[in-house]
């Protein structure tokens, strides 16, 4: 390494006078997720005016646990978009998680936790499998993901109603080690007297591990260079395959973490469920500001992403509107944000 | 170590013998003999489809050579990735690959060898260290947050270059960085060039532009259908040789035939191939001379041409 000491501090961050006066307005707007905080505002307000009973703190903190559900995967599947692939079986693998925790504890009369373990082995190992056939094979993982979902899916009915004889699990609520691991993934506390679901909290956690991971480590550089350009990327001795397995294997953590809490929430699981909430993570780091081509993204704004969802999943109900409109209303916000964050970032780019 | 016994003084940094590649069947090199010291640049030409990007591969440790030597500091090399090429001080600059559009100009210049600052990276010194690294180029940028993509080609190829030299590249690769460029650009990028070699850096420059290579390089290998047609140092080739084996003589003339025929009733058509008759007479001249350094009697570089003009 070079170093120039005699220089004294060196003149490097002396302002460049080509560089005219940047506002601080315009920095921010240059920022990813400008575009979907915008949109959450607008949603915000809209609910907030049109829905008298989603003014109550009671029903943000619901809106905020309904948002956590999807917004923690939604911050692996960010991760894995600014690292420029796709998992469509995100969804299912929830499900794949929850059903395999709580089948091994039962059937096997064994601790919870070899359960929730065994779980986790599972999730990383799907992920693992999409992350290897991806870059061992170079076909899109739209394509790899989307076989790997009809398995899983299949995999989830199938060995559920071999093992229990039915579309769910039993309950688990009396098992050892439950109540600690309710604890962990599905306890709930009351501040000011609103009940609030440990899920934000964790929510919040991966939410800032993940950015500073992104933005402050070697590793995040990395994940925008795989997303950007691989092949550069490989040239100056990045290890993409690694990189790109690790953020399917993340996913795979992910969506163990969230397939917990809906077991440890609910005690049972249908087998069935999970179906399409892929699409959702996916949408929300798009809305979020994330490039579908990769190497551009924030999951902040994923996070924020999940907000509009569960902002529109419940307010649709507390503004009384029929829920039959549900998707259609959910679809229009979706697009008129994603716009919304286009005109933005385009505004940005050329005011740079 | 044991090959380089020999009478030079000073053992090259990186050294081809007779080294060549097949992909299966396929014979994509063949015969390529060239050296590489420090403070030297080493220019290889070659049309498009002469065999340019296996030559780099092989150096670069993305492909390995089939047959021949590849000596390293005098040390027998196979490169299993260009890591392990990189971990030798040999570094490649990419015609399109060398960096990511999306990401700002300091973690492209970091990016594979990070600052690290405990689990973290250190942002601060790697902002500065990129400004200050680029500036000693005398690349002079408005602003190292810019997405790289922002850049014009010319500086982009300065930037991957400044890049190598501060990661202590000792061998430079130089993927036809003026390919893309314009004149003024060119010019700038051939600057950087000689920077470079004035550090102290072998510089392999990879290009099909004699113009260019000529002024800047040491030593010329020039390649065509898989072959080497040769290798010169500079004081044993004229600019006017270089260019005239380059173009293909008899190729240009065959050209010029063909467009005299079809220039019959085009008045525009008649004045290229006008044009191409002078530059054909003009070959003439170029290829009585070129018959000697074909097989060069100084047997310093040991180089052999496989194949005369065909």
């Amino acid at each position: 390494m070079s170093q120039t000491v005699d220089v004294g501090t060196p003149p490097a961050p002396a302002r460049d006078e080509r560089v005219g006066q940047r506002s601080t307005l315009s920095r921010m707007l240059a920022r990813p997720e400008i575009g979907a905080l915008a949109g959450a505002i607008v949603i915000f307000l809209i609910f907030f005016i049109v829905a008298p009973p989603f003014r109550e703190p009671s029903s943000l903190a619901t809106v905020l646990y309904v948002s956590s559900t999807y917004g923690i995967p939604a911050v692996a599947v960010a991760l894995l978009m600014i690292g420029g692939e796709f998992d469509l079986s995100a969804g299912v693998a929830v499900t794949a998680s929850a059903l395999v925790a709580s089948m091994v504890s039962y059937q096997f009369s064994a601790n919870m936790f070899v359960g929730v373990l065994v779980a986790l082995v599972v999730a990383l190992a799907v992920g693992f499998i999409n992350g290897y056939l991806v870059v061992k094979t170079g076909i899109p993982s739209f394509l790899v993901t989307l076989g790997t979902f009809f398995m899983v899916r299949g995999l989830n009915l199938a060995i559920t109603k071999i093992v229990t004889g039915n579309v769910g699990t039993n309950d688990v609520s009396d098992i050892a080690g439950f109540e600690m691991a309710k604890n962990i993934f599905a306890s709930q506390f009351t501040v000011g007297g609103v009940a609030i679901r440990i899920t934000l909290l964790w929510w919040i956690l991966f939410v800032i591990i993940a950015t500073w991971v992104l933005l402050r480590t070697h590793v995040g550089n990395w994940i925008f260079a795989v997303g950007g350009s691989a092949a550069s990327s490989r040239a100056v001795g990045v290890p993409v395959n690694k990189v790109k397995i690790g953020l399917f294997m993340t996913v795979g953590f992910m969506a163990w973490f969230t397939g917990m809490h809906i077991l440890f929430a609910f005690n049972t699981v249908q087998s069935g469920i999970g179906l399409g909430n892929e699409f959702i993570y996916i949408v929300a780091a798009v809305v979020g500001g994330c490039l579908l081509t990769g190497g551009y993204g924030s999951v902040i704004g994923a996070a924020i992403g999940a907000f509009i969802f569960g902002m529109a999943n419940q307010g649709i109900i507390y503004a009384g509107w029929n829920p039959d409109w549900f998707y259609f209303f959910l679809g229009a916000l979706l697009l008129g944000a994603i716009l919304l964050n286009n005109f933005i970032r385009s505004r940005a780019e050329a005011s740079r | 170590m044991t090959t380089t016994a020999d009478t030079q003084t000073e053992t090259p940094l990186v050294r081809l013998d007779d080294a060549g590649k097949n992909y299966g069947t396929i014979i994509a090199l063949q015969g390529v003999t060239l050296d590489v010291g420090a403070s030297e640049v080493t220019c290889v030409l070659g049309d498009n489809g002469a065999g340019k990007s296996t030559l780099i591969k092989i150096i670069a440790g993305l492909h390995q050579h089939t047959h021949g030597t590849y000596e390293v500091e005098g040390e027998q090399v196979k490169f299993g990735s260009p890591r392990e090429a990189l971990d030798r001080g040999i570094a490649t600059v990419y015609q399109d690959l060398a960096v990511v559009p999306l990401m700002p100009v300091w973690r492209n210049f970091f990016l594979g060898n990070e600052i690290r600052k405990g689990p973290a990276m250190d942002l601060a010194a790697m902002r500065t260290m990129a400004k200050q690294e680029l500036l000693d180029m005398g690349i002079d940028l408005r602003d190292v947050e810019q997405p790289i993509g922002t850049l014009s080609g010319g500086e982009r190829q300065c930037v991957a270059i400044a890049r190598a030299v501060h990661f202590g590249a000792k061998v430079l690769i130089l993927d036809e960085p003026t390919a893309a460029l314009g004149v003024k650009q060119s010019g700038v990028v051939l600057r950087y060039i000689v920077q470079a070699k004035e550090r102290g850096l072998g510089v392999i420059f990879i290009t099909h532009n004699p113009h260019h290579a000529y002024p800047v390089g040491d030593n010329f290998l020039i390649l065509k259908r898989g072959r080497s047609l040769g290798y010169w140092r500079k004081d044993e080739i004229t600019m006017a040789e270089l260019t005239g084996l380059m173009a293909g003589g008899s190729e240009l003339e065959e050209l010029t035939h063909e467009l005299e025929a079809a220039g019959t009733d085009s008045s525009g058509l008649r004045e290229v191939a006008q044009v191409f008759e002078q530059e054909v007479a003009e070959l003439h001249v170029a290829d009585l001379h070129v018959g000697e350094p074909q097989t060069p009697a100084s047997g310093s570089t040991g180089s052999r041409p496989d194949s005369t003009q065909p």
